[in-house]
């Protein structure tokens, strides 16, 4: 554990002791847990809309002429196929192939790039961007300059579309406006890490407090639940949603990860590419592959997997699945195992317990 | 809040004692830091459980805690139920959600360092 005195807080820290949240260490940022409860929080998302500050998260920008060439080189996916005001996911990648980071990408006009990385690596990625700098391009940390709140649910759009003039209805599912909410510029992306449809609102640090407000008031009549990092953990568990230190890090590929739709082999060279190539001809000895607990247990996060008794993976991340009913994970296994229906063991407390293998994502909403 | 009657640890639990039979379970203090139980793991019906020693745990969504026995006995009765309904030990710890019932060793156990009536306990959790 950090020292209290150490940790970083976002500017609604104070609102979340007063609404009584339950904080946390999270990777050295004191964050909630929870408010009322996680299967309260998770239930609200999955049948109404929750909202929840995730200011922790980092923010890159990438501006000059070659912007588009420096995000393409340190980046997986193909930012040449992105129009301005859409966003993809993509991996931020060693010269080995493993993850630095799992980055969004939002293009905001041709010379500039928006990436929303993860808290605790937002300062490794911004030096590993800034390393790989070898164009006609400023990389900026702009971590500081955003607070982010995310309003997820089925009743997301009605909410926001309360609080600010753009037309939200026809902004597709990862594309973004910029224009103003609860009466301040915003960043308004139709993103989300729950599985459900929703939006994530970028503000400056000093409108979080006003912006986090007017949401809750906004939906108050749709029941609408401050939500969590353990509510986000299980809906994101749900839909299949990495997490960095989790199903992905500096050791696993994108190939691995079941991410291979964010490489894009034939877009010309970026760092990583080579490695994956090299993983591809070869084939990737193990994959990511979902299970479902069959005995009574829950495999967690860390819990070896055994078949014939014998030590074949882990559990990259593990819990009950409120929507489901059902305990799930996921976990890396040897390829020839990683696919539906293969019979495992999760090491329970020194026991083998059942689970088997099962398609993902466990959960995905109707369109 | 916290019933006159039943002896506190610091690891949260409390057992009430019934002439030479001890009722075990987990305060309300824990439940509350637990947040949603969704799972328990009890011990066997015959086996014997040391005091301070773990007997079995309780998994909230996000973790798992594992639970000590404030006395020494061999285990006499557990409480079934709280497999299908784990989330009644949020709503009732003290009572309907009791966890074991141990056949008392010792009850000089009760009287021993670290253990707590309900005052000492209230004091203890700061509420």
């Amino acid at each position: 554990m950090s020292d209290p005195q150490t940790l970083q807080v976002t500017p609604l820290n104070t609102v979340h002791r007063q609404m009584g949240a339950k904080m946390v260490d999270f990777g050295g940022w004191d964050m909630p847990v929870q408010y009322r409860g996680i299967l309260d929080e998770h239930k609200a998302v999955r049948t109404g809309v929750g909202v929840f500050d995730v200011s922790h998260m980092g923010e890159i920008v990438v501006r000059g002429p070659q912007a588009l060439e420096l995000v393409d080189w340190v980046s997986s996916n193909d930012a040449s196929k992105l129009a301005v005001g859409q966003v993809h996911y993509s991996g931020l990648l060693y010269e080995h192939g493993g993850f630095v980071d799992d980055i969004l990408v939002h293009k905001v006009s041709d010379d500039e790039y928006f990436i929303c990385v993860n808290a605790s690596n937002q300062d490794k990625d911004f030096e590993h961007i800034v390393a790989h700098n070898k164009f006609q391009a400023t990389v900026e940390n702009a971590g500081a300059r955003y607070a982010q709140i995310a309003v997820q649910g089925p009743k997301a759009l009605e909410v926001c579309q309360k609080l600010t003039s753009s037309v939200l209805a026809p902004i597709q599912y990862y594309w973004f406006v910029d224009g103003e909410f609860a009466s301040f510029e915003a960043r308004i992306a139709r993103t989300g890490y729950t599985g459900e449809d929703g939006f994530e609102i970028y503000v400056s640090p000093d409108a979080a407090v006003t912006v986090w407000e007017a949401i809750l008031a906004a939906g108050a009549e749709f029941g609408i639940l401050a939500c969590g990092l353990g509510a986000r953990n299980t809906l994101r568990l749900e839909a299949k949603m990495a997490l960095y230190g989790h199903e992905i890090d500096a050791s696993i590929s994108p190939l691995e990860a079941g991410l291979g739709w964010t490489v894009k082999m034939d877009k010309g060279d970026f760092v990583g590419r080579t490695a994956l190539a090299e993983q591809k001809a070869g084939g990737v000895k193990r994959k990511l592959a979902g299970f479902e607990m069959r005995e009574r247990g829950i495999g967690r996060d860390g819990y070896e997997i055994e078949v014939n008794g014998e030590k074949v993976g882990w559990v990259t991340s593990g819990g009950p699945a409120p929507t489901l009913n059902k305990n799930i994970g996921l976990c890396y296994l040897p390829s020839d195992l990683a696919v539906p229906g293969t019979k495992i063991k999760v090491v329970i407390r020194g026991a083998g317990v059942e689970a088997e293998t099962v398609p993902t994502p466990f959960y995905k909403r109707a369109k | 809040m916290y019933p006159e009657n039943y002896t506190y640890t610091k690891e949260h639990e409390w057992v009430a004692v019934d002439g030479d039979t001890g009722t075990i379970g987990i305060t309300h203090h824990a439940q509350h830091e637990l947040g949603d139980i969704v799972y328990v793991d009890l011990p066997k019906i015959g086996s014997m459980v040391g005091q301070h020693a773990t007997f079995g745990s309780v998994e909230s969504v996000k973790a798992v805690s594992d639970i000590y026995s404030p006395v020494s006995g061999e285990v006499i009765e557990i409480n079934d139920s709280l497999t299908t309904a784990p989330e009644k030990l949020n709503s009732d710890p003290h009572g309907d959600a009791w966890l074991i019932k141990v056949k008392l060793k010792d009850l000089a156990e009760l009287k021993s360092e670290g253990m707590m009536t309900a005052a000492d306990y209230t004091k203890y959790v700061g509420v």
